[in-house]
């Protein structure tokens, strides 16, 4: 088979690098990730490197040989990630990760900052099904929340849009947080401990606020402007 | 010329997948363009039965990927094109058998012979629906207007932009126009506002498809079929030729347009 490309191919992740290999011979591999990493030495330098070395059974001595050579290089291994458990446990021994967190997208959670105190997460983007938004204060969204996506907030949540997946506002017990939305169509409302279960789709949708009343119980109201105040 | 890559993906099962991947490389080839297909589903290959090449099946993706048969060797014309050929997917082994890089080096080995490198994902979002978006230049998201298969489908969009694929493209297969019209059945418009992403094709419900593929004849091929003109189209579009949507309405423009008028209120 001809190629063009190296049989390593070397990707930049969120970590730094990776370089993948295939099943081809260990040592041909070896040989073609140095001569990428020669090739191109002012780049690499410095770089923190992950191996993704597949099925390929290592010794240790190998990484060793492999993790030298690169430091004299300025490179970092710091990660083998492997499908062998032979190769892992090598890894494991030289105190190298065997995991790297793959980007996530699914969730995104914020940790909170303390100097941010009181201010709300602002989020503009459609938030697609799959996608998890937890944040200990309120939320501020600019899209919508599709079926199958949550909001998760300690605080009230803001949904410029069409809310049509989960949300759960004051998911610490804060009852007087508030859910308010441009269309408010969520399949699961929830304040605190009251839940809400599928609000019906509108079919003309006024923009909505949901709290939770004086009777202690979850209620959405359509928004009037000057009238609808919330209670603090 | 290099080849196109493009992946045909749903999240959800059952929606098309590969009826639309048999549909449109055969559509493709029809205009004259030189298509590959690959069967990405490693253990559920199904897209040889689809284009009736099964027994002709010898070596397959993974003889390429695992080096005991020569690319060319594993591609499968097919028996009325010249310009089309299938790569099957193992049958008797698993996803792991294959990495995303794997399926980048056979589709960068198939630029040079191809305008088209068509790419059957499996369903789901693990590794085999990764090992078969990683070489795409383009995605294609199949789904049916159910709420179940659009579901699914926002879910692969949105990994699909987290890994920075670009905007995939919508088809929505089997829609119904006579449940539309009773609003039995999400509407193409329900479908794309939900979604958000361009259309390029509706496939209209069509018996027909279910026959071809049992024949191992894609439908794309008939020249009266309804479902045939859909794929046709997409496949003119995804050659950048501008084609009007096809009118799916059962009734009259004119009628149809009281009809929305009547359902605004």
């Amino acid at each position: 088979m001809e190629t063009t490309t190296s049989i390593v191919q070397i990707k930049g992740i969120r970590d730094g690098l990776l370089a993948s290999f295939s099943d081809a011979a260990w040592e041909e591999q070896r040989a073609a990730l140095k001569e990428q990493i020669t090739e191109r030495a002012a780049f690499f330098q410095g770089a923190r490197l992950a191996l993704d070395v597949g099925t390929q059974i290592l010794k240790v001595n190998d990484l060793v040989d492999l993790r030298d050579w690169l430091s004299e290089r300025s490179l970092v291994l710091w990660a083998v990630v492997s499908e062998s458990p032979t190769t892992e446990k090598s890894a494991q021994l030289l105190g190298l990760a065997t995991r790297i967190s793959k980007p996530r997208p699914e969730e995104i959670r914020y940790e909170h900052d303390p100097a941010q105190d009181g201010a709300a997460l602002f989020v503009s983007k459609t938030l697609r099904s799959g996608t998890r938004i937890e944040y200990p204060g309120a939320v501020v969204l600019v899209g919508d929340l599709n079926p199958g996506a949550e909001i998760i907030a300690e605080g009230s949540v803001v949904v410029w849009g069409r809310a049509r997946g989960v949300i759960h506002a004051g998911a610490k017990g804060d009852r007087s947080a508030f859910v308010c939305a441009l269309d408010l169509s969520a399949s699961q409302l929830r304040i605190a401990d009251q839940t809400s279960a599928t609000l019906k789709a509108h079919k003309d949708p006024k923009p909505e606020i949901a709290s939770i009343n004086s009777d202690g119980k979850l209620q959405a109201e359509v928004w009037q402007p000057g009238e609808t105040t919330i209670r603090k | 010329m290099t080849a196109q890559v493009i992946t045909i993906t749903s999240g959800k099962g059952g929606v098309g997948k590969t009826t639309a991947t048999a549909n449109l490389s055969t559509a493709l080839a029809l205009d004259g363009a030189r298509v590959v297909c690959i069967d990405g589903d490693i253990g559920l290959r199904n897209l040889d039965v689809i284009m009736g090449l099964e027994n002709r099946v010898v070596y397959d993706i993974v003889d390429v990927i695992e080096g005991r048969c020569k690319l060319k060797q594993a591609m499968i014309r097919d028996k009325h094109l010249q310009n089309l050929y299938l790569i099957p997917a193992a049958q008797t082994r698993d996803k792991n058998a294959v990495s995303a890089a794997d399926m980048i080096r056979v589709c960068d080995d198939l630029r040079a012979e191809a305008d088209f490198v068509i790419i059957d994902s499996p369903a789901g979002i693990e590794r085999g629906f990764r090992n078969a978006i990683a070489p795409a230049d383009r995605v294609l998201v199949v789904t049916n207007p159910e709420v179940s298969a659009v579901r699914d489908a926002d879910r692969v969009v949105g990994i699909l932009e987290a890994e920075e694929k670009g905007a995939p493209a919508l088809i929505i297969n089997r829609l119904n126009p006579a449940l539309v019209k009773n609003s039995d059945m999400l509407s193409a418009e329900d479908v794309l506002d939900l979604l958000g992403i361009r259309l390029i094709g509706i496939v209209p419900e069509d018996e027909a498809v279910i026959i071809g593929s049992n024949r191992g004849a894609p439908i794309a091929s008939e020249s009266k079929s309804r479902a045939g003109q859909a794929f046709r189209n997409i496949a003119k579009r995804l050659r950048g030729e501008d084609v009007p949507f096809m009118d799916l309405t059962p009734q009259s423009g004119l009628w149809n347009a009281i009809q929305r008028l009547a359902r605004r209120k």
